[in-house]
């Protein structure tokens, strides 16, 4: 036998032997992706309960997850499914689910409590949702009990809607040079304040729409170093409400990773503003607003529309000052959540911890999505 | 060969040539060129607009033989036939100095830039009916003039003249912030509602609809507040009500008053 022919005998027998192991000793994530991990994994305890639960619903397997509860009776599948990814579009309903993570919360003979959380990938970035699942013993099996929140319907009504919108006829491609056009909306940033953070350089602001009408905005800054060197230039991109009304003010973020203070000699600001088509409605309330210093520092709050749509996508901004008004920072969140009308859903905004102490006051905006038009 | 001492631009001449034959008249400047067999020994004529661009030209006559060449320069009409006006900005807040800005470019009939300094009239008539009359002179084929926008809100008709051509442009004078921020607090099934009286700027203007205005109730360092547009010139909108809450309203940079609720 040539050597030639005797490798290739060795890796064919090599490659058999590891499809062998691998089959019938799979890793973990491995069989959780091929679907065979709820059949290896005992349920002899609560937590593997919870975490077979985990899995299924990573690998979206609301069947076999709406199966394995214990009290299934209480509501359907559809309910089930509804309850995890919301009851109108919303960015879990589009998500998809990437991980999730079992915490045991307390566990005694008979039952337990476990913290299930997961981490969805959505379109503007990882969201976790966290639930407490009540886990018993029934004699033979531990069963989870998902804990089933009803979604109240909104009773039919008529809301009549009459704010003001606002629409755009700009100047037609054959028009005469010198011809006038609409004027872009003024804006005015009437806030700036750079900050050095560990991973780098943020800029923190505020821009006002000065004008009568709405205006696209959008902000980026470029650090300049001693002898005006270019060093960089980054965009607000989403940590601003780009949609700005008349007088309305909107905080934004711009970061600059691995940059220090130091090189820096100015910053150039550029803010820009088109106009746009725009309503006035959805107007979203902001209730009880509370900072929370423990656990974690939390801006705390609910939103409620009130208005007569449905808003599928809200995005809180808030804005933080000390004590002498000079702001400190801006922190964001996007609602897992719909907002449905009239009905308040919290939210909570995380607040550095090295600045919680130094929050005297803060204020949120909300900037809304509704797949019925952009607002 | 004569060629014209001096041509405006788009006029008809001739260019003359002496001794027989055939030859080919080339004629070359900006953005033109012509050729032409004529007859040597007469005047061939070209008629009006077959040279309209300004500028410096050069005539090739060839024939068998030989050639020969010459210069000349066609100059910009002297009528203002066309005007382009840029007014800017087309919207700005009412009682701005110099704030609004008027640019006149003089062209002629074949759109050469009038470099001859020309008399310019600007109008400026105000929603109020009163007129704003200012004049310039052009230098190096533009004129300019700034003028206040008026403490009226409403559209403003700006026009630019030269002889018997004139063009016109709307700038739309726009309430500025609101100067008095007041409102009012009635409690109505558990929640309050707030009302502001109608919003106007400084010059008496009513700021327009859709202008957002925040309410902020604060009550035991815990924090509401709502964006609501303004509609009909007053804003409405509702918080939650507790005794001893602090309320406050605010449009843009402007604050209004404030309320302690007691009820």
């Amino acid at each position: 036998m040539s050597n030639g022919t005797l490798l290739a005998a060795t890796l064919a027998l090599t490659t058999v032997a590891l499809v062998v192991v691998g089959t019938v000793w799979p890793v973990h994530a491995a069989a959780v992706y091929a679907g065979r991990e709820h059949f290896l994994r005992s349920s002899a305890d609560p937590e593997s309960v919870v975490r077979n639960l985990g899995d299924d619903i990573g690998m979206q397997a609301w069947a076999r997850a709406y199966a394995s509860l214990g009290n299934k009776a209480q509501f359907t599948q559809a309910d089930f499914v509804s309850d995890l990814r919301g009851h109108a579009p919303s960015l879990i309903t589009y998500a998809v689910p990437e991980k999730t993570e079992v915490l045991p919360l307390r566990v005694s003979g008979n039952d337990a409590t476990m913290r299930l959380k997961i981490y969805w990938a959505t379109v503007v970035g990882p969201l976790v949702s966290v639930q407490d699942i009540h886990v018993v013993n029934d004699g033979a099996h531990w069963l989870a009990l998902w804990p089933y929140v009803k979604a109240i319907p909104v009773p039919p009504q008529v809301v009549a809607v009459n704010y003001l919108r606002w629409d755009v006829i700009y100047r037609g491609a054959e028009d005469d040079w010198g011809a006038q056009d609409v004027e872009a909306p003024h804006v005015r940033i009437i806030d700036m304040h750079p900050v050095q953070r560990a991973d780098g350089v943020v800029i923190l602001g505020e821009l006002l729409n000065e004008d009568v009408v709405p205006a696209f905005v959008s902000v980026s800054a470029t650090l300049l170093g001693k002898n005006n060197t270019l060093i960089a230039t980054e965009g607000s991109f989403d940590k601003i409400s780009h949609l700005l009304l008349p007088k309305q003010v909107t905080p934004f973020l711009i970061r600059f990773s691995g940059i220090s203070m130091d090189d820096v000699a100015s910053v150039r600001m550029t803010p820009s503003s088109t106009l746009i088509s725009a309503s006035a409605d959805p107007v979203i309330e902001i209730a009880d607003q509370h900072l929370t210093a423990q656990p974690g520092e939390l801006l705390t709050g609910k939103l409620i529309n009130q208005s007569g749509r449905v808003v599928n996508v809200a995005h809180v901004l808030a804005t933080f000052y000390d004590k002498s008004g000079q702001l400190i920072w801006v922190s964001d969140e996007y609602l897992k959540e719909a907002l449905s009308p009239g009905t308040p859903v919290p939210f909570e905004v995380v607040v550095p911890q090295d600045i919680a102490g130094e929050v005297s006051t803060q204020r949120a905006v909300v900037a809304t999505f509704s797949t019925e038009g952009l607002q | 060969m004569i060629l014209p001492d001096s041509l405006e631009a788009g006029a008809p001449f001739t260019v003359s040539t002496s001794g027989n034959g055939k030859a080919t008249l080339y004629v070359v400047g900006p953005g033109a060129a012509i050729k032409q067999d004529i007859q040597l020994g007469g005047a061939t004529a070209f008629p009006a607009g077959s040279l309209s661009n300004v500028g410096h030209y050069v005539a090739c006559l060839a024939w068998d033989g030989g050639s020969i060449n010459g210069v000349f320069d066609v100059s910009v009409a002297a009528m203002v036939t066309e005007l382009s006006f840029l007014a800017k900005p087309s919207r700005l807040s009412v009682g701005v100095a110099n704030g609004i800005t008027g640019t006149v470019y003089l062209f002629d009939v074949y759109h050469n830039l009038i470099l001859p300094p020309a008399t310019v009239s600007f109008e400026l008539l105000l929603p109020s009916g009163s007129v704003v009359k200012r004049t310039a002179v052009s230098r190096g084929g533009a004129a300019w003039i700034a003028l206040d926008s008026s403490a009226q809100q409403g559209n403003a008709k700006f026009s630019a003249q030269v002889g018997t051509v004139s063009s016109t442009r709307i700038v739309e004078q726009v309430p500025g912030d609101p100067c008095r921020l007041a409102m009012s607090a009635k409690q109505v099934s558990g929640k309050l509602e707030l009302v502001t009286e109608p919003v106007k700027d400084c010059s008496g203007n009513p700021v327009p609809d859709g202008t957002i205005v925040t309410f902020t109730g604060t009550h035991n360092g815990d924090q509401s507040t709502v964006d609501v547009p303004l509609k009909h010139g007053v804003a409405q909108g509702e918080l939650p009500a507790y005794p001893g809450e602090a309320l406050s309203v605010a449009s843009g940079v402007v604050l209004g008053n404030r309320i302690v609720w007691e009820k």
